[in-house]
């Protein structure tokens, strides 16, 4: 009943606002020389403040790169951190001109919501973690595991799925919340831990020996997270899409920050479309030309961003997977800039 | 008659007191008195310190002998890294000193609220401690005067020539005291204007407090918070939006001044009725009488429970985490996120921080609340 009165409260008033808070978001952003941007309140890698307080994730550098596009300047953000319970109320309310808050993107959101994803940043599902002590490699050999898992979740119900189109045996575990669960399997009680994989590698590190544990291949579920806007100001949504295709691009084309400047110098005619010394790619978003140039400069290319905040050379340790690009079999794809 | 006179011995000087028995003063009296006055005491007492002996050096051990001190990561305080048992990891607090104590203010602007900090000092002092005179201008300074100096300062003004800092980048104990402060200079004179009006004669005075009071009571705080930051913006256009944390700062300072103006009229309604009567006998008016005879005995009253009140104000300062305000707590609790600090033990180095700071506030203002209420016992007390 509650959720159902949230929601009600969150269409209405987004249909209500769709008219006043939306229109013109780009006029509006500019106007108030920053990108409000509703981000992590605290997850590792995703979003997260640092030691001196400054916030870094794979989230955290999308809002920069649209600040980044737009003033030339990634330092013009301000992060509104938000719970998950008021995420999709403050996008709608405009509070937020953009929301890039490990949100999965499903169709019961977006029909109901008035809110509308721009791209996929993150291919996130949910994994196994398991001690390397068992030596299994892969999820298909948990036959007869322990499985500790949070209650009354999605998760639980995939776990469920998993094994029975499988057809192996399992025992679970339920446990209140996620730190009880971690703390269960950490204390030996399961064989096995699941949860999404950006969570299982954030909390391999809260475990007493954490180069004890591995995480397993498979992905049972469907997790795409990325940034996403109000319905109803295409413009503004076309600008987002566009960000994160550009960093795809980027990386395609093998652009980063360190070597954006010669690359201004090729006459590879796909890379000078890209950063603008042909054709007025920015101008049709409402940019400048050099848009490309500015983001890579300001935050650098997918794979940088990637790398930088939840990379194999981070403390969460994840690889590409999924996410790598498409030429390099995995699911990130941008259309063509042309 | 007179020989009486002769045989009477007259003192000229006092006798040397007598030292009291062993058995009735002295540390081994206050032993006997307080720790072994009976069998079942001293059992009790036997038991305690057997018990305090017990865990006593775990305690030591762990938070003082073999903490970290300094740390640049997690590794530094994790056992089998440095290779051997570590206790408290004080090294992730020493880390993020100034991200907890200050949040994301920039951090060449931080003697801006390290200023804001010494001049609440001040004023604090120059109200609670009795030998510095001119408490009148002490109060006129810390609840006129330094709240609007504390706004500018911290908010910053291009007109004088203070760089801007929005309030997103405010937080930890800053924002915690910032929140604190604004609760307590605004409730105190609005909770006693709210509680006057209450037992007001004037009917539009009367009726506005009470649902006002009783409107606000009604509600949780974290519903208020709640309104304030999610709701509030719903029903505003863009643009008529005053800034989340003033929101905040808004809600709580109206909902403590409710809980203060039922505080304040307990106090009034002690007060008998031939103080009022006698004071309007000397031809004094309503404000003269209040501020002359009634407040000064009703507040003095009534002082445990305006203590009571700033000490849940500061306590529920951690609510507003909820609405992403990141005050003390909420600060510590993001950075236990932080991959590069993320370990089993790191939580509770963090939250044990967190406890002992608010500790020591709160601790801090009950045992200065029992010093006022026996320098002030003048009293009618039988």
């Amino acid at each position: 009943m509650k959720k159902l009165i949230a929601a009600a409260i969150v269409a209405a008033a987004s249909v209500g606002l769709a008219t006043a808070a939306s229109a013109g978001t780009l006029d509006n952003v500019k106007a108030k020389g920053q990108v409000v941007c509703g981000a992590n309140p605290g997850t590792a890698g995703f979003g997260v403040p640092d030691q001196k307080g400054n916030w870094t994730g794979l989230d955290v550098d999308y809002c920069r790169a649209i600040a980044a596009a737009i003033f030339n300047d990634p330092t013009k953000v301000k992060f509104v951190p938000l719970s998950s319970k008021d995420r999709f109320t403050a996008l709608a309310s405009g509070e937020v001109d953009v929301l890039i808050r490990n949100s999965t993107w499903t169709m019961s959101r977006e029909t109901t919501l008035g809110v509308i994803w721009a791209g996929i940043n993150f291919y996130d599902g949910q994994g196994f973690m398991v001690n390397k002590k068992l030596n299994v490699k892969s999820a298909k050999e948990l036959a007869g595991a322990t499985i500790c898992v949070q209650q009354g979740t999605t998760t639980e119900l995939n776990l469920a799925d998993f094994f029975r189109s499988n057809k192996l045996e399992y025992k679970v575990v339920t446990l209140g919340t996620s730190e009880e669960a971690v703390k269960a399997y950490d204390s030996g009680r399961c064989d096995a831990y699941t949860t999404d994989r950006s969570g299982l590698a954030a909390d391999r590190l809260s475990m007493s020996k954490p180069d004890d544990h591995v995480i397993l291949p498979e992905i049972i579920s469907k997790e795409p997270l990325g940034p996403l806007v109000r319905q109803g100001d295409d413009q503004w949504l076309n600008l987002v899409k566009w960000v994160h295709f550009a960093l795809l691009t980027a990386e395609e084309d093998g652009i980063t920050s360190k070597n954006v400047d010669e690359k201004l110098k090729s006459d590879d005619p796909e890379i000078k479309r890209v950063l603008g010394t042909e054709g007025k790619f920015g101008e049709s978003l409402g940019l400048s030309n050099a848009w490309v140039v500015q983001i890579v400069k300001g935050v650098g290319n997918y794979e940088e961003i990637f790398e930088r905040n939840v990379g194999p050379n981070t403390p969460i340790q994840l690889t590409r997977a999924s996410n790598a690009l498409w030429s390099k079999g995995g699911l990130q794809y941008a259309p063509p800039i042309r | 008659m007179t020989t009486s006179a002769e045989t009477h011995f007259i003192r000229s000087t006092f006798k040397e007191p007598i030292a009291p028995p062993m058995r009735t003063s002295g540390a081994i009296h206050w032993l006997r008195e307080n720790l072994f006055s009976s069998p079942l005491n001293t059992i009790l007492t036997l038991v305690i310190l057997y018990f305090l002996y017990s865990i006593i050096p775990g305690i030591v051990d762990v938070l003082i002998i073999k903490a970290v001190w300094v740390a640049e990561d997690s590794k530094a305080c994790v056992a089998d890294v440095v290779g051997h048992p570590v206790g408290m990891c004080w090294g992730f607090v020493g880390a993020h000193w100034g991200y907890f104590v200050f949040g994301q203010y920039p951090e060449h602007l931080r003697w801006r609220p390290e200023l804001f900090f010494a001049l609440e000092g001040i004023g604090l002092a120059w109200l609670l401690i009795q030998r510095i005179p001119r408490k009148d201008l002490g109060m006129i300074y810390f609840f006129v005067v330094f709240p609007i100096v504390a706004f500018f300062l911290l908010s910053g003004s291009t007109t004088l020539g203070l760089e801007v800092v929005q309030t997103h980048y405010w937080g930890g104990f800053l924002v915690s005291i910032v929140i604190g402060t604004v609760g307590i200079v605004i409730s105190v004179p609005l909770g006693i204007i709210l509680a006057l009006g209450r037992r007001s004669h004037m009917p539009v005075a009367r009726s506005s407090s009470v649902v006002m009071i009783e409107f606000i009571r009604g509600v949780p705080l974290i519903t208020v918070l709640f309104m304030a930051n999610v709701m509030f913006p719903l029903f505003v256009p863009e643009g008529w939006r005053p800034d989340s944390l003033l929101r905040v700062l808004v809600g709580v300072a109206l909902f403590f001044s409710a809980y203060m103006a039922e505080t304040v009229r307990g106090g009034l309604q002690a007060i008998p009725r031939g103080q009022y009567e006698a004071a309007q006998a000397l031809g004094l008016g309503y404000w003269q009488m209040m501020i002359k005879i009634i407040l000064p005995q009703a507040l003095k009253i009534v002082i445990p429970g305006i203590v009571n009140n700033f000490i849940g104000l500061l306590k529920d300062t951690t609510l507003v985490a909820i609405v992403n305000i990141f005050d003390f707590l909420k600060v510590i609790e993001a950075s236990l996120n932080d991959p590069v600090w993320r370990t089993s033990g790191m939580p509770f180095a963090g939250y044990l921080f967190a406890a002992i700071v608010y500790f020591i506030l709160c601790y801090g203002m009950a045992r200065y609340s029992m010093s006022v209420e026996r320098r002030l016992a003048t009293d009618h007390r039988h």
